[in-house]
């Protein structure tokens, strides 16, 4: 080869790497953007919130107005804490899983059987649907269904059924996918064995896909766990810690809103934000594992 | 009328007429007639989609799955019309074995054998239930690979190591005959001669009837042979008659290669 052909070459070949190393760069620094906020959010939380977490911040409700402005004169951290908020959230999402979960399966599982049915279809675009229909209007739905005629007044079991319609699609889907992924040969191995069809989803598939129904499961939850506004017009809140499901409940994205109305209670919304942001990325974190250890 | 006339006492299996298809009119299996010998391994040969799968499952109604199956004739096991057989039974009697392996991945080692009864709601006492495992892995020489592993999961195995498991699986079960499709064609040459070499001890006790692509493989292990084509059982007997002087022409063009 001559060496100006050679030169050429190399010559190229050291631009093409530069471009290359320039377009790396670019892609990392746009990456980083993305990761920005997060890191921010939750170094601010941190920043303002962790002095005020402590055993009362969990245990005891939250003081009233004067109490905290006479903290917050006295330059002290202000007294009490969001034990209503605590179990209100507990309660309503343990209950909406209670109502999703085995709907969403079920149905999940009814997808999977029946793939190319017309209901089956229709279930699926509802379901799609579903989850891109504002929060807001399902609180709205869970006022209509719930709280007038079920429980005569804002009640958790209101604000429990929103969140289940709304946790409804991604375990529906994650039903679906997961039982997709598991292969015929499994199924027909059962089916070889006399197992009947039903034993066979129960005793097989719903086991050999348990870790992704898990991870949906979990999604689902860590999703609703934040949800301010259906609560609003169904849970509506509540000073003191509630276990009735047919009264006023409150939650911890409702304290936070409350506590951002009223200037005394401002420094509470950084330790429940905290706190609410711990238990969604703790889900989060919890279902990716679950998923990575059954690749 | 097919090109051959054999006679086998007491089957084990006795095809008769036997015509499956998936769409009206079309038949992966056309009027199949064939007696299965106990105690012996006969292989099912033919170009892929000649119906070597299709009639295997038509034997344990594996085939039935299909929304628009159609089944014609008849299948006698042991003397027992297999169409009134309850599933459970008849899926006792006449284990299957997949192409690819397939234990239950949720499952451990000594779960995945004793699987048929425990998915089934079968209760064993604790006794019998180790003596069928440890007489399963060892009839396909598993036991003394896994004894001290029991109680891992089957996935962790080796292919090969998988695909007797899910052997063992189906001896569990005790059945009269074992319907094997295509075993060995997802496994390395070492695994596949220790399977070989496990279905022609196998025939001892029991009676196996396996789908093959592989005809020096049907040769090495058999000891009677079905030719099919296009649905058509075309030649039917001694495995040696078979591969010295085939009577069909499509049979001797197959076994030299000139199609399949
Ligand atoms: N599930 C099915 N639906 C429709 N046709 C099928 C199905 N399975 C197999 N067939 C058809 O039946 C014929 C026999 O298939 P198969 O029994 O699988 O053949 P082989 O096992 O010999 O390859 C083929 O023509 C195939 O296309
Ligand atoms: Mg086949």
């Amino acid at each position: 080869m001559s060496t100006i052909a050679n030169k050429i070459l190399t010559d190229n070949l050291k631009t093409r790497t530069l471009k290359n190393k320039a377009f790396k760069s670019l892609v990392v620094a746009l990456s980083v953007i993305t990761i920005l906020p997060i890191i921010l959010i939750i170094y601010k939380l941190i920043a303002k919130g962790i002095k005020q977490i402590s055993f009362d911040f969990i245990l005891k409700t939250p003081p009233d107005t004067f109490e905290a402005m006479t903290a917050l004169t006295n330059g002290e951290t202000i007294p009490g804490g969001i034990a209503n908020g605590i179990t209100g959230t507990l309660l309503m999402v343990i209950l909406a899983s209670v109502i999703a979960i085995p709907v969403g399966v079920v149905t999940g599982i009814y997808l999977y059987e029946n793939p190319g049915k017309f209901l089956a279809n229709l279930i699926r675009n509802v379901s799609d649907i579903l989850q891109g229909v504002p929060s807001i209007v399902l609180g709205l739905i869970a006022y209509m269904w719930i709280v007038k005629p079920v429980t005569n007044g804002f009640s958790a079991l209101a604000g429990s059924v929103s969140l289940s319609i709304m946790m409804l699609p991604m375990i529906v889907r994650s039903t679906e996918e997961t039982l997709k992924m598991i292969p015929q040969t499994i199924k027909e191995a059962a089916l070889a064995l006399g197992v009947p069809y039903y034993k066979v989803i129960i005793r097989v598939l719903i086991p050999t896909s348990f870790s992704g129904l898990l991870t949906g499961i979990l999604l689902g939850i860590s999703r609703v766990l934040g949800e301010t506004a259906p609560l609003m017009l169904t849970a509506l809140g509540s000073t003191i810690i509630n276990f009735n499901v047919s009264k006023p409940t409150s939650a911890i994205p409702l304290l936070i809103w409350e506590f951002y109305n009223d200037p005394n209670m401002v420094d509470l919304i950084w330790s429940s934000s905290l706190l609410l942001m711990a238990m969604v990325l703790t889900l989060n974190i919890m279902s990716k594992r679950i998923a990575a250890r059954t690749k | 009328m097919n090109n051959f006339s054999i006679k086998i006492k007491d089957p084990v299996l006795s095809i008769r007429n036997l015509s499956v298809s998936y769409d009206k009119g079309k038949y992966a299996v056309d009027n199949v007639t064939a007696d299965i010998k106990r105690n012996s391994v006969t292989a099912i040969m033919g170009p892929s989609g000649c119906g070597k799968s299709t009639l295997l499952r038509a034997i344990n109604r594996m085939h039935e799955l299909y929304e628009n199956i159609e089944t014609k004739g008849d299948i006698i096991l042991n003397g027992n019309d297999i169409s009134d057989m309850p599933t459970i039974k008849l899926r006792r009697m006449a284990g299957m074995v997949f192409q690819h392996p397939n234990p239950f991945p949720t499952m451990s080692i000594y779960d995945n054998v004793i699987a048929g009864y425990k998915l089934n709601g079968i209760r064993l006492k604790k006794k019998l239930r180790d003596e069928i495992v440890e007489r399963s892995l060892t009839d396909v020489t598993l036991w003394d690979e896994v004894k001290d592993t029991l109680y891992k999961k089957g996935s962790f195995l080796s292919g090969g190591q998988q695909q007797r498991l899910c052997i063992a699986r189906a001896l569990a079960f005790n059945p009269e005959v074992i319907l094997l499709d295509e075993p060995t064609s997802a496994l390395d040459p070492v695994a596949t001669s220790k399977i070989e070499d496990l279905l022609v001890k196998l025939k001892e006790n029991y009676s196996i009837l396996m789908v093959t692509h592989n005809m020096s493989q049907a040769a090495r292990i058999s000891d009677y042979s079905m030719f099919m084509y296009l649905g058509e059982l075309v030649e039917y007997g001694k495995t040696k008659d078979m591969f010295t002087k085939p009577k069909d022409r499509r049979t001797e063009e197959y076994l030299t290669g000139k199609f399949g």
